[in-house]
């Protein structure tokens, strides 16, 4: 078993980054992810491991500095809040592009603007649709407990590298902010520079005489060649949707009525979820894990064995939009979220489930 | 006779120019005349006498150098508008035993990457930051740049550049000279033979100061002509960049720091 803490999430995902051997965090402080960073520089990274830690002059540098790094073969990070993922937005469109690998989580607030530093999960649009220009996506783990926070670092490292895609790790301030029991997996070494040469034979590691020069860019002026980058990119896609989807469903076998949350809205809707059974009603919990790729084929089979389904997330509505596409109109499908940093409460989620869903019509 | 005149001129004990294996032979795509094609060829030139093409890493730009990748035989990365500072302080700080270096134009280091640059500087990463100054954003047409002089004509500026209205130029090196983590600054250019004897020297001074600290960013300017952009053919952009009126009595060139 390994080393057990009680950790805020935030502080969770910064341990996990030193003991999942992450040769650079690159960041810059905004509410409420700060203690990432603080944590790290509490922590020497440079004499655990080596590890480089820099706090840049804003979130554009310091997704930039990723960017660079990352294009070296080595494997680097950096986490922000909503307002400073909009600013880093360029560099995941470029990362995307130049398919490099690199985790960032945000640590979402609410919006839109500077709006405030509460929990919020109104970037969901944000995080799997694209969010920066061009047609690319992330691959977006969604944490729901203080022991995911820590355990979805190694994980998106894992599937950054083996995709060459940016992964972010899609948490929110609550997520962010409270403290649980961890359990922390035990350390694994930085890879040595001739790892790194081994395993990314692609990356700006110094052109030797026994190799071509190696060139990172997201840049081809000609068209045709750039539509094929795009259909590779599209193929990688559709790969990481047929190996990479996953969720939990959580007392769903004999259920009528579901509801699809993920995040922090996952662990209200559990709860409600008992206060339904409570009450009979037979509500089961489908909890993303990954928003891209979407589980689509499994909601669409699942739909024919349902009466209804009650998207739960803080925001005006974005998760709803996937769902009523993967359910094809199978099945009534509607949201319900609070918004601007209010956290719903188990209770209010089951009145919406059972007025809009259970005892509203079809 | 001509052939034995021939087969003498080619001992190798008379060369006297090889071009660099360090540029490949990819067609340049900057317009006859550029300053580009000499500021690419001095600094592989240097790259390749300091033996370093395998501990090089470069950074390409946005603007008419973005393709400097397809030029410079080493590896390279190109960044987003601005950002080559980031990108550099990010490989140099994982890679402290390679050549960095950045190669920016006037738009790209002085507009929208002033930020990236001056604390990329600030914090005295040990890079070397080549700035190619035209005064005036190529690639996109000729449009007036951070740089481009009072009364000159751009065509975001058609009947010159009013600092009333439109600010003054931007002296970055001279504000990037007052920085305490910078090693050294200099103004060069490329406009005639001495020039660029002066301006690879500075080039090869910057890097070996890389490869032999630990802290320190370098910084050259190389004053280069944009003949398409200032609307001249290349023998006036040369004279007008270093003549009487503008260039050298506002830019001097030379060691800053």
């Amino acid at each position: 078993m390994g080393e057990l803490k009680l950790m805020k999430g935030n502080e969770a995902i910064a341990e996990a980054a030193i003991r999942a051997g992450v040769d650079a965090y690159f960041g810059y402080p905004i509410t409420p992810q700060s203690e990432v960073i603080e944590y790290l520089a509490s922590q020497k990274p440079e004499e655990r491991t080596g590890m480089v830690l820099l706090q840049a002059e804003s979130e554009v540098a310091s997704i930039n500095m990723v960017y660079g790094a990352a294009g070296s073969g080595k494997k680097v990070m950096t986490t922000s809040s909503s307002p400073g993922i909009s600013l880093m937005q360029e560099g995941f469109s470029y990362i995307a592009g130049a398919e490099l690998p690199c985790v960032v989580a945000n640590v979402v607030r609410g919006g839109p603007g500077l709006g405030t530093i509460q929990p919020s999960q109104a970037d969901y649009f944000q995080a799997v649709k694209g969010g920066g220009h061009g047609d690319y996506h992330l691959i977006v783990l969604a944490p729901s407990s203080v022991q995911e926070m820590a355990d979805f670092v190694p994980l998106a490292f894992d599937l950054a590298f083996k995709y060459r895609n940016p992964v972010m790790i899609l948490s929110d301030g609550m997520i962010g902010q409270m403290m649980e029991k961890v359990e922390l997996f035990d350390p694994v070494p930085r890879w040595t520079d001739e790892e790194i040469k081994e395993k990314c034979p692609w990356a700006t590691t110094g052109k030797t005489s026994d190799r071509e020069r190696n060139i990172i860019t997201s840049l081809d002026l000609d068209p045709s060649r750039q539509e094929k980058h795009n259909h590779k990119l599209q193929e990688k896609y559709r790969k990481i949707s047929e190996e990479e989807i996953r969720f939990e469903k959580i007392e769903c076998d004999d259920a009528e009525y579901i509801f699809v949350a993920y995040g922090s809205s996952s662990r209200i809707a559990q709860k409600a979820l008992q206060l339904g059974r409570a009450k009979g009603h037979k509500i089961g919990l489908l909890r993303l894990i990954t928003l891209f790729p979407f589980p689509y084929k499994e909601l669409n089979d699942m739909a024919p064995n349902l009466k209804g389904i009650l998207s739960v997330e803080l925001s005006a509505g974005q998760l709803i939009e996937d769902i009523k596409l993967a359910v094809e109109g199978q099945v009534k499908a509607e949201h319900y979220g609070r918004m601007g940093g209010i956290i719903h409460s188990p209770a209010e989620i089951l009145e919406a489930m059972e007025k809009n869903i259970i005892g509203g019509k079809k | 006779m001509r052939d034995e005149l021939y087969n003498e001129l080619v001992k190798s004990e008379n060369l006297v120019y090889k071009k660099t294996s360090l540029m490949t032979d990819n067609v340049l795509s900057y317009c006859p005349g550029c300053g580009h094609g000499t500021a690419h060829r001095i600094i592989m030139e240097v790259i390749d006498e300091m033996d370093m093409q395998q501990d090089t890493i470069g950074i390409a730009p946005v603007g008419c150098s973005v393709l400097a990748y397809e030029f410079m035989n080493i590896d390279m990365q190109q960044a987003a508008h601005g950002r080559a500072p980031a990108l550099a302080t990010g490989i140099k700080r994982l890679w402290p035993d390679k050549l960095v270096f950045t190669y920016q134009g006037d738009g790209d280091l002085a507009a929208i990457g002033t930020a990236e640059t001056i604390h990329a500087c600030n914090r005295g990463e040990n890079i070397l930051i080549v700035f190619i100054n035209n005064g005036i954003y190529g690639m996109t047409g000729g449009q007036m740049a951070p740089t481009t002089l009072p009364g000159m004509k751009t065509s975001t500026s058609p009947f010159g550049r009013n600092t009333a209205l439109m600010g003054n130029p931007l002296k970055i090196t001279e504000l990037v000279a007052q920085l305490p983590g910078v090693h050294s600054v200099s103004r060069q250019a490329v406009h005639t033979p001495a020039a660029v004897r002066k301006a690879k020297k500075a080039i090869k001074k910057a890097f070996e100061y890389q490869k032999e600290n630990t802290a320190g960013a370098t910084f050259v300017e190389i004053v280069s002509s944009c003949n398409s952009g200032w609307k001249l053919p290349p023998a006036k952009a040369n004279e007008w960049m270093m003549g009487e009126e503008p260039y050298v009595p506002v830019l001097s060139t030379g060691a800053i720091r």
